[in-house]
């Protein structure tokens, strides 16, 4: 089931969610959200808001107490074949090459198809990665392995992206490079994707709109649209346009940041 | 250039100490029933391994121990991935596990004679009970350990359970597993020889302890050397396969490997 597209590919309805259970301090409250099919929506917010308890649900690794989270209209009930993952550290197996660890999503090269082999392979090389493919993680730089990680999210051609703050552990030049790419690589298809990260630069780059959450219970503080002409290139950074939005973001996110921050 | 470095030193210290030996027990006047002098021992083992005198005792006590670590460390890693992924035989059994591994085996020696007899299969069992437990709870923690950012990781690519233990859970734990087959083979040879010293008619325990009857020190000397051998190079082979199978986990250094166990 394809959603049309401009209409919903992701909706979340009034989710709560409590580590530990019903009882345990809500890290989501009522939280309501819907991405339009091939929107690139970055979830900005502090640390210890729930940005990436949002991203984990969407995954469907954890159930929400409360509210309906679906995809495609269909409600989330385990993790899916058409949702790739990106995580904060670059969460590849070191006993497994780099081909090994992008077709992770296929069982690895022996049990993958052909055409499976060839597309870990091109996706390998898109990320500029084609002469390191017998490489083990331990042999990477922190950008290399992030890259490893973009492919296997690819892998299986998904249609919603979940990345939770893939370059957050980058130096600034790295992060800059892997931004661009990740552009990109979005552009040629226009997948649906959901970028968590705490950095106003980040999101307003790469984002259709920023979605502020508000910390303790997570709530959605401000929904903002980034009018910005794609594809922006490093550029875009210094213009004006950019450093009024991210002014404003950062107002935002001050306020989302205080305590007792109300929702909009 | 490293291997120069890394053999010069120890040769070195190993010729002091012959030296010293040599000393004490020629110009320094000990007697040889106390301690005999170098070169009779090296003579005794010398011609104890090239008359087949020593043959069949170091035949016994290599059967003895690698039989009994085979079955001891294959139930190890089958029983500690059961309760590392079964909580129901956790709540049963790991408190029983935790007990038993404080207790010293040593003591139910005379107990397991009584049971399997004199031959080979009661050094079997002792051996291979000796050297179970260090390795079932480097199992158990090893599995445990997992970074379950990485099992979470593998599941929302839709790997199904048993392939994320094969593929995440076991790879993650067999530097642990390793430590504790490296732990094992030593206590397999302390199993065989104690099951020797309590009671055999062969063996290189046996060996040793009919010499100390006869106050044979030379032949107590050549037996415990040739135990240090077998424990060296078992230690060393465990630990070239370690290198080789976890070739992603840098091998923990020689002095700090007991903590891990």
């Amino acid at each position: 089931m394809t959603a049309a597209p401009g209409s919903d590919h992701v909706r979340l309805d009034a989710v709560r969610f409590a580590y530990g259970g019903s009882a345990g301090a809500p890290v989501l409250e009522n939280l309501s959200l819907s991405v339009e099919e091939g929107a690139f929506v970055a979830i900005l917010g502090p640390s210890g808001g729930g940005k990436s308890t949002v991203l984990k649900l969407l995954s469907g690794l954890i159930r929400p107490q409360g509210g309906t989270i679906r995809i495609d209209g269909t409600p989330v009930t385990g993790p899916r074949r058409d949702v790739g993952m990106v995580f904060q550290k670059p969460m590849l197996l070191p006993w497994r090459n780099v081909r090994d660890n992008v077709l992770l999503p296929a069982g690895f090269a022996r049990a993958a198809s052909a055409r499976e082999v060839a597309r870990a392979d091109a996706l390998l090389a898109t990320v500029g990665l084609s002469d390191s493919v017998k490489l083990y993680p331990g042999q990477l730089s922190g950008g290399m392995a992030q890259r490893v990680g973009l492919a296997r999210m690819l892998l299986h051609d998904p249609r919603l992206l979940l990345l939770d703050e893939p370059f957050s552990a980058l130096d600034a030049m790295t992060r800059e490079h892997l931004s661009l790419e990740l552009q990109r690589l979005w552009m040629e298809e226009r997948r649906t994707a959901l970028f968590v990260t705490h950095s106003i630069p980040e999101a307003l780059f790469l984002a259709d709109r920023v979605v502020v959450l508000a910390g303790r219970p997570g709530r959605i503080l401000a929904d903002m649209p980034v009018p910005l002409p794609r594809p922006r290139t490093l550029e875009t950074l210094s213009g004006a346009q950019f450093g009024t939005l991210a002014l404003e973001l950062r107002r935002l996110f001050d306020e989302a940041a205080r305590p007792g921050a109300r929702a909009a | 250039m490293t291997l120069l470095r890394n053999t010069v030193p120890p040769l070195i210290t190993l010729a002091l100490v012959l030296a010293l030996w040599a000393y004490v027990t020629g110009p320094g006047g000990l007697p040889s029933y106390l301690l005999p002098d170098p070169v009779s021992v090296g003579r005794a083992l010398w011609t104890g391994l090239v008359s087949g005198e020593y043959g069949p005792h170091i035949q016994f006590t290599l059967t003895s121990t690698l039989l009994g670590y085979g079955i001891g460390s294959i139930a190890a890693v089958a029983i500690g991935v059961l309760v590392a992924e079964s909580r129901t035989f956790e709540r049963f059994v790991f408190p029983y596990i935790v007990a038993i591994q404080a207790m010293p085996k040593v003591a139910l020696a005379p107990l397991i004679l009584v049971w399997f007899g004199f031959g080979l299969a009661s050094k079997v069992v002792l051996v291979a009970l000796i050297c179970f437990f260090p390795l079932l709870v480097n199992t158990i923690a090893g599995i445990r350990r997992t970074d379950p950012e990485l099992i979470d990781m593998a599941r929302s690519f839709s790997r199904p359970a048993w392939w994320i233990f094969l593929h995440v859970k076991l790879p993650a734990a067999a530097g642990a597993i390793f430590a504790g087959l490296e732990i094992g083979i030593v206590l397999a040879l302390i199993g065989a020889i104690v099951g020797e010293f309590v009671a055999a008619e062969k063996g290189v325990g046996y060996l040793i302890g009919s010499a100390t009857v006869n106050m044979n020190v030379a032949t107590m000397f050549a037996g415990v050397l040739l135990l240090a051998g077998f424990g060296i190079v078992g230690s060393a082979l465990v630990h070239f396969a370690q290198r080789r199978i976890v070739f992603w986990e840098r091998a923990p250094d020689p002095s700090t490997r007991g903590e891990r166990a």
